[in-house]
């Protein structure tokens, strides 16, 4: 049993990792009481300029960091459009992702086919033989321990600093945070353009290292799920973390269920992640009461300062 | 360039006489212009993979018939209304001969190949052939026979693992081939295949190939278009096997060999033919034997026995003395599909919609 599970559970969280960024991103984003629907254009920005630059320089790690520029570049966008400009949020965001997706798509062509060769991740040494916790926690990729690492920053800065306070009473109330003399727009552009790094860090863990080669389109819809992770975690950290994974899981889950021989149609079994996940968020965020909690009120809705 | 209307000075009839030595000079000129032979690839050329051959066996040709042709590609084209306005295009700037190289490319060029009497076309992996349209495809079963011979006698847990794209026969043929080869040397040895449903989704190919080794398999392979499958086997000291192109250099350890594609003397001779006006609609389905598909070099942790034995039975395909799905074949639900003594025809392979006996778990129905 442990002999199937371990494996499982393993290849679950490199796999959920890509998701875990970028909605930890989306989440602060969200959180100031910006929706941005770009996340699979940001993801994809920050997939193939990641991949571009690493190919280029040889270093992946240059490249990780032009992933995530690109992705804040693209938050940028949107920022400019809906912040200032008081563009829709909900059209701008949609329209960053069909933008993001012909853009990286275009970009991308020249290294469509070329592969990238990646050292494997370097286990720690001593931790990772011990039974079952080694592997289970001490022989990922580097970025998933940053995916950790950005998590408890996340968790922390959210509930327990006075600026992660300031940013959410900006979701809620920006008019009052305006009152009181905090930088509504300035501090919702900083949201946003955390949220298109993790992103585009999430895209760049994508092509650099989970594949490692690009393909246009090669989110597959990451994004969304990111989207939709959110809000069946209902804006909470650790919930998102946990859906991810759970996204993750359910995606290797399957392929385990092929190699094992269980008589499933694949085409069902490949539709299972997404299907999965979607009933699990519509149970969860069946709580009333959670929602109106955790939602920050003001989503969605343009404010101007005057 | 205006006629002149009165050539009766002398110069003007020195610059007529250049002009007509300039006019002969081009139908000179013309009747050795080179062919112009067009290509349409399904995706990027690369580094590695389906296309990435087919661009190969391009240049070999334009190496081997130098000054004899020119050659156009147009990459990345995706079947359907684009391939058709792609051929036609090509068709139309003055390409005689145009190799359409993905299978999905067959009604467009049957299409065009009617519009364009003309011009040649051949059409890879296809099944329909007209006037003007020959088909080509190559054995690659015959070099996954060989792989899982390699594989039988490399692996040390009796399980190997295949990551395929879409239950058609073609992928059935390779997944049941290498399982035949395999078990000739080791019977005790089992097949796992995961399913991905995509050509090229490297992600999925490599969740597919590092669950396939978490089960157990210590040797894998792919019929998807990545190189994904190589380079997982690599980051986990497992052992692969490269398809298309050798994909060496995506795993020094991993990579044993690969079946790769050889279509260059193909496309020479058939620009031959064409150059020589002695081209007639064909449909080939070349092997090992014709030089269409060859085994890579083998890696150094292949001992030599088992180099040798794999030799000789290339050498056997050849000969036609060895078939890998002569009689007796059994499905594997037991049921005999090839009795003994007999050996299956390209009709039965083409239609194959059966696992062999090794293979686990069931077909995916279409």
């Amino acid at each position: 049993m442990m002999d199937t599970l371990i494996p499982i559970l393993v290849a679950a969280v490199a796999a959920g990792t890509p998701m875990v960024f970028a909605a930890l991103g989306e989440l602060v984003t969200e959180k100031s009481g910006v929706l941005n629907l770009g996340v699979e254009g940001m993801m994809l920005m920050g997939a193939v300029t990641g991949f571009a630059v690493a190919s280029q320089t040889g270093n992946p790690w240059v490249g990780t960091l032009a992933g995530m520029v690109a992705g804040a570049a693209m938050a940028l966008i949107f920022a400019v459009l809906t912040l200032n400009l008081m563009a829709n949020q909900v059209a701008s965001g949609l329209a960053l992702t069909l933008f993001g997706v012909g853009l990286s798509a275009f970009l991308g062509k020249p290294y469509e086919s070329v592969s990238l060769t990646v050292a494997p991740p370097p286990a720690i040494p001593l931790l990772a033989e011990i039974p079952v916790l080694g592997p289970l926690l001490f022989k990922y990729h580097v970025l998933v321990y940053v995916s950790w690492a950005l998590f408890a920053v996340i968790a922390w800065f959210l509930y327990r600093s006075r600026a992660g306070l300031v940013l959410r009473s900006i979701g809620e109330s920006p008019e009052s945070a305006h009152a009181i003399g905090y930088p509504v727009i300035r501090i919702r552009y900083l949201a946003t353009l955390f949220g298109g790094a993790m992103a585009g860090l999430g895209g760049a863990y994508l092509s650099e290292f989970y594949a490692p080669l690009w393909v246009e389109g090669m989110t597959a819809g990451r994004g969304w799920i990111a989207l939709a992770l959110v809000v069946f975690a209902t804006w909470r950290p650790a919930r998102v973390m946990i859906g991810a994974y759970l996204f993750g899981g359910v995606t290797i889950a399957q392929f385990f269920a092929q190699g094992a021989g269980i008589a499933i149609a694949s085409q069902f079994l490949s539709s299972l992640p997404y299907l999965a996940t979607i009933v699990v968020l519509v149970f969860i965020s069946r709580n009333l009461a959670t929602i109106r909690l955790n939602a920050p009120v003001s989503l969605a809705k343009s404010y101007r300062p005057d | 360039m205006k006629p002149s209307s009165q050539p009766s000075s002398r110069v003007t009839r020195w610059a007529l006489g250049l002009a007509a030595g300039a006019v002969l000079a081009a139908g000179a000129a013309l009747a050795q212009a080179p062919l112009k032979v067009g290509f349409v690839y399904v995706s990027p050329v690369g580094d590695a993979g389906w296309t990435y051959q087919h661009d190969q066996g391009r240049k070999e040709m334009e190496k081997a018939l130098s000054g004899k042709v020119e050659t156009k590609f147009v990459e990345n084209v995706p079947e359907g209304a684009d391939a058709e306005r792609v051929i036609r295009e090509l068709a139309s700037s003055g390409n005689k001969l145009i190799f359409t190289t993905s299978f999905g490319y067959m009604n467009p060029t049957i299409k065009v190949a009617a519009q364009f009497p003309n011009s040649v076309f051949e059409h890879a992996t296809g099944y329909k052939t007209a006037k003007n349209v020959g088909i080509y495809n190559a054995r690659f079963y015959e070099g996954r026979y060989l792989c899982g011979v390699i594989a039988g006698k490399m692996t040390k847990s009796n399980v190997a693992g295949y990551v395929a794209a879409f239950p058609i026969p073609e992928v059935v043929q390779g997944i049941n081939a290498f399982t035949q080869g395999m078990r000739s040397v080791n019977p005790k040895a089992e097949l796992k295949v995961i399913w991905t449903n995509s050509w090229y989704d490297p992600g999925r190919e490599r969740e597919a190939a590092n669950t396939l080794i978490s089960q157990g398999a210590d040797v894998v392979t792919h019929h998807t278009d990545s190189t994904a499958v190589v380079q997982a086997a690599e980051e986990k000291g497992k052992y692969a096997f490269g398809y298309h192109s050798d994909m060496s250099k995506y795993g020094a350890h991993a990579h044993l060999t690969a079946t790769t594609h050889q279509w260059g003397a193909y496309y020479t001779k058939i620009a031959q033919e064409v150059i020589a006006g002695n081209w007639k609609p064909a449909s080939v389905w070349g092997g090992l034997k014709d030089g269409m598909i060859k085994l890579a070099p083998l890696n150094s942790a292949v001992p030599k026995d088992v180099a040798t034995l794999v030799a000789a039975k290339e050498k056997d395909i050849v000969a036609g003395k060895l078939h890998p799905f002569q009689g007796p074949v059994k499905d594997n639900s037991g049921k005999e599909r090839v009795a003994a003594g007999k050996t299956m025809s390209d009709d039965e392979m083409q239609k194959m919609d059966f696992y062999v006996e090794g293979v686990q778990g069931s077909l995916p129905k279409k």
